[in-house]
């Protein structure tokens, strides 16, 4: 490629002139009590290898045996994916040499993976309106997670050319589930929100069915993004993945910046490598790891020291009857409840607002005003901190107290937006920050009146005005009282004093 | 069966517990009377790799210490032990033979062990085996072989070959073996002692170093069918912490063998283990055997086992694939022997270090064996292949049992051979299993047990017993009635004639 092609094309101009098609691997630590294959405790943060035993440490002679739960959990995940679930499979060992690996080789599934074949609908937000895009599942299965290294001294925090490396192997055999798509092809420009709302609409389904909180920010879920790109009408290009995808936000910046990368190779005449990229958070991109042609050969084989699973068609059942109501049933009902569009509701979703609106309506608070603050006030103040909406200490209990306390005239709007920035600031909750910040409506008319007649006192002529009938004229004397009153006050209800204090009334 | 004489460590096990239980001698006696054994002659045997008479003697005294309380005592209370060096003790050294794990102590009971202490056996020490249980002769030890006691210039077999030796070396009258090919049996047989390798999932492996997890089984050992018996009925039964232990009642071994009956049983002999070249001693001992059964009343049938040719092969390509798996941990990172940590080698140069230091010959082989069976584009032809051979290998064993209740071979092709004879062919050494591999891959439980010395050397013979999965009960009906039939004749057990050390 020579030095003066442009390394990347602008997203939209790529897909101009290339077809996408990715694939995603999303990972999800369960949230089972314990591990994978033994009793030891799940909880994040404990101080390092101090949830270990001798079967997840793989010490000699020790054996795995299956937690139930995550088996169960597995199941109703596949179920809501519209999977088939096998009547007989296997765990299977894949076998390579890593620190993190306490056996050197990780239980997995492999070729009888527990359920495949289904399907999951994510809705997309277009020009034209919401469009619903089906990815298909290709399989969901379990295996367990490896330790956690921490590479110390060298420059790049990768264990080549450190000094010396942890390892914390409380996450080693903490339960995860891998779920794989089939590719999906025809996104077209909207191939980046699509893997974004993918994973977005996984996220909901596994916190509704109670399998996993799903902390992207511990980690505990993380994607492997699959993208190819081809000249419309030619067979599907070859394709990179990009690990180390680790955020709703990553997954669509990953998904933009391998298109722009690979649309100006091939514009080029180059070729596109088959390899494993690593994404780096902080400049959204991925920089080349290890090309695919030097792959390891995993040598997998079902695990000898584990029996095979055959879930009886009962149990399989009262798995079923077990799921929740799922997270796009639940939006349709909600469109209807809240007489809304699919397109207000993506709004809310999008803003990963869905539950926290829902809450906030059931604590009495009107749908529009509930959808206000969570996808304005709030969101905003969120993305400011870099977290998710429900790490906010806003609760749907400080909405209805502030809505109520608007709806009797003790706030007004811009008073209850300063009430939430106090609570957000930790000043405690709403009655407290609007003691400590003397944030009450003046609601006193012996004072609004006094403020009315300064304001008057200073501009004669306009207060001629509007007793001359002018009484569009009120709106420069009611701004100076809002004024003298730091917006403490209730600007409908100086409007009405002032009125009746010059003896007109509204045209 | 009493054994005259007032040596403890020539009794039996029953007899040694009956005698703790009556108070006629105690546990700390019979306990510092095997010690004493091991003092003078393993040093010649090298049956042992570790013995902690201090814990040994330990165990002991609390054993009297609760007859002195009136409590009620095991089968087996304060009976010594000789434990084989793979399977995990807490605190002792376990090193499976191998440099790898040579200072490894770990800190957790196998599930053996923690039956074994419940039944109040005292644990003597660990013994020697091949390492990582690879290879039939203990020459495959990292802290060199075991000697027979019928031969101290001969192999005791393997990788049991420790364990077999402590007993025929009267240094324990229970040991611990394990048995994937059948590293219980053909030590058994060529030491003149009994084995019993129970039915896949009978006994559970959780701490037993895996070699390969679809064979390996733990077992007892003893002199006497009724010593393996009572030893079998403490070691078996369901573990939840395996998940391949069979949740069933265990076999009545124990009343079998105190039935030793088989008047009206058929016993077939397989065909494709007919004594074809084996050893004529060995051939003629095993004719020898069955017109003894036939004697006492069973009726003595062929059957054919076609797909037994094929086991030999099947069982290299499945040992290795999962031995090179297991043996993966063995890197240097968490335990064991480490190499090159220097701080100018490469986490990857240093688990490549210590793996080419740690592992033995064998190991290596077997490890190379199972990385390329196992390897992508060649796992249908090899691994494939085999596991498909073993499902037919599990049929004729299922037509066999429609036919007859056990089956019976010699249980090895020759007597103990030479040390240094066989160790750098191993396709001969390979070959000393043929008879008992078959059992292994199906998971069905056999015995060997000894009939008789082989003319031409001098040397025991062992006979094997195969029965159905579940029906361990059937080895021992039929190993004591030959072994009565035998002490009848004879007027002592085999292990008698072994010569003094
Ligand atoms: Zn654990």
């Amino acid at each position: 490629m020579s030095t003066a092609m442009p390394e990347t094309i602008p997203y939209d101009e790529a897909l101009n002139l290339f077809e996408p098609v990715f694939g995603l691997e999303v990972h999800v630590e369960m949230g089972t009590n314990s591990k994978m294959f033994c009793g030891c405790p799940t909880a994040f943060g404990g101080e390092p290898n101090t949830q270990v035993c001798p079967v997840c440490l793989g010490l000699p002679g020790s054996m795995p045996v299956v937690n139930r739960t995550a088996v169960e959990s597995t199941i109703r995940i596949g179920l809501a994916l519209n999977c088939t679930i096998a009547e007989w499979c296997r765990f299977a060992r894949k076998n390579y040499f890593y620190p993190d690996m306490p056996k050197d080789y990780q239980i997995s599934q492999y070729d009888e993976p527990l359920c495949s074949n289904g399907y999951l609908d994510v809705t997309v937000a277009t020009a034209e309106g919401p469009k619903v895009v089906r990815v298909e599942i290709e399989r969901v299965h379990m295996e367990e997670d490896t330790g956690k290294l921490t590479h110390t001294g060298g420059a790049t925090g990768r264990i080549h050319g450190a000094d010396y490396s942890l390892v914390d192997y409380n996450r080693a055999g903490i339960p995860l589930i891998e779920i794989v798509t089939k590719p999906v092809a025809g996104a077209g420009h909207l191939v980046a929100d699509v893997a974004k709302a993918y994973v977005a609409e996984l996220r909901d389904l596994m916190r509704a069915l109670g399998v996993s909180d799903v902390r992207m920010e511990e980690g505990s879920l993380r994607c492997d993004v699959n993208l190819s790109l081809n000249k419309p009408g030619s067979p599907m290009g070859t394709r990179s993945e990009t690990k180390n995808v680790n955020s709703l936000r990553s997954v669509e910046r990953a998904v933009r910046s391998e298109v722009e990368r690979q649309s100006a190779l091939l514009t080029a005449g180059g070729r596109v490598v088959q390899e494993t990229r690593h994404f780096h958070e902080d400049i959204g991109r991925s920089t080349s790891g290890r090309s695919k042609e030097q792959a390891e050969d995993y040598r997998y084989f079902p695990e000898p020291d584990l029996v095979p699973i055959a879930p009886s068609a009962v149990w399989i059942d009262e798995l079923r009857s077990t799921l929740p109501e799922l997270p796009s049933a639940k939006r349709s009902r909600l469109e209807a409840e809240w007489g809304i569009t699919p397109f207000e509701l993506a709004t809310v979703v999008n803003a990963g607002a869905l539950d926290l609106v829902e809450e906030t309506i059931e604590a009495g608070v009107e749908s529009a005003a509930a959808r206000k603050w969570w996808t304005g006030e709030l969101l905003r103040s969120a993305n400011d901190q870099g977290i998710e909406l429900a790490d906010l200490p806003v609760t749907p209990a400080h909405i209805a107290r502030v809505e109520a306390l608007v709806a009797d005239g003790s706030l007004n709007d811009k008073l209850a937006r300063q009430v939430f920035e106090g609570v957000i600031a930790g000043e405690g909750d709403v009655d407290e920050v609007i003691a400590s910040r003397g944030l009450a409506v003046v609601s006193d008319d012996t004072a609004l009146l006094a403020a009315i007649d300064e304001a008057l006192v200073a501009q004669p002529d306009v207060a001629e005005k509007i007793r001359s009938g002018k009484v569009q004229a009120a709106g420069a004397i009611v701004g100076a009282v809002m004024k003298s009153t730091r917006g403490q006050a209730d600007a409908a209800k100086v409007r009405a004093l002032l009125l009746e204090r010059l003896g007109v009334t509204d045209a | 069966m009493p054994i005259t004489g007032s040596d403890l460590t020539r009794q039996t096990a029953a007899v040694l517990a009956e005698a703790i239980r009556t108070g006629e001698a105690s546990a700390v006696e019979v306990t510092q009377a095997h010690l004493d054994r091991i003092s003078s002659v393993d040093d010649r045997v090298h049956a042992f790799l570790y013995v902690d008479a201090e814990a040994a003697i330990d165990s002991a005294r609390s054993v009297d210490a609760k007859r002195s309380a009136g409590e009620v005592l095991g089968p087996l209370a304060g009976v010594p032990l000789a434990l084989k060096d793979v399977l995990t003790m807490r605190g002792v050294p376990t090193t499976c033979g191998s440099r790898m794990l040579e200072n490894w102590r770990p800190p957790y009971d196998s599930s053996v062990v923690e039956r074994l202490r419940a039944a109040d056996i005292v644990i003597l020490g660990k013994t020697n085996m091949d390492e990582f249980a690879m290879g039939s002769s203990t020459e495959h030890s990292a802290y060199g072989p075991s000697h027979n006691p019928w031969d101290l210039d001969r192999i005791p077999g393997g990788s049991g070959g420790g364990s077999a030796a402590a007993l025929a070396a009267f240094e324990a009258p229970l040991a611990i073996g394990t048995d994937t090919g059948g590293s219980i049996r053909q030590p058994a047989a060529v030491t003149g002692t009994v084995g019993v390798k129970p039915t896949y999932g009978g006994v559970p492996r959780y701490g037993l170093v895996a070699l390969a997890s679809s064979l390996d089984q733990a077992g007892p050992c003893a002199r006497t069918v009724m010593d393996t018996a009572l030893l079998h009925s403490i070691i078996a039964g369901y573990d939840p912490r395996d998940s391949t232990s069979i949740n069933a009642p265990v076999p009545n071994v124990v009343a079998a063998a105190a039935k030793a009956d088989v008047r009206g049983m058929r016993i077939g002999i397989v065909a494709e283990l007919n004594g074809e070249g084996y050893q004529a001693g060995v051939a003629q001992r095993f004719r020898e055997s069955l017109a003894i059964l036939e004697h006492l009343g069973a009726e003595i049938v062929e059957v054919g086992c076609p797909s037994f040719e094929y086991a030999l092969g099947a069982y290299y390509l499945i040992l290795p694939s999962e031995a090179s798996s297991n043996l993966a941990r063995f890197d240097g990172m968490r335990y064991g022997l480490r190499v090159g940590d220097d701080g100018s080698h490469s986490v990857e140069q240093v688990m490549s270090l210590t793996r080419e230091a740690g592992f033995g010959a064998e190991v290596k082989r077997r490890i190379m064996l199972g990385t390329y069976a196992l390897s992508s584009g060649y796992y249908d032809a090899y691994y494939g292949s085999a596991q498909k051979v073993r499902t037919l290998i599990m049929r004729d064993f299922a037509s066999a049992f429609e036919s007859v209740d056990v089956l019976v071979s010699p249980t090895a092709p020759t007597t103990a051979f030479k040390i240094g004879e066989k160790v750098d062919d191993p396709l001969a050494m390979y070959l000393n299993d043929i008879a008992t591999i078959p059992v292994n891959l199906a998971g069905n439980a056999a015995m060997s047990l000894p009939v008789g010395l082989a003319p031409e050397d001098g040397l025991p013979v062992g006979f094997q017993i195969m029965a159905p999965p579940m029906a361990d009960d059937r080895l021992y009906l039929v190993g004591a009635a030959l072994e009565s039939a035998l002490y009848d004749q004879w007027g002592h057990l085999l292990i008698e004639e072994a010569p003094a050390l």
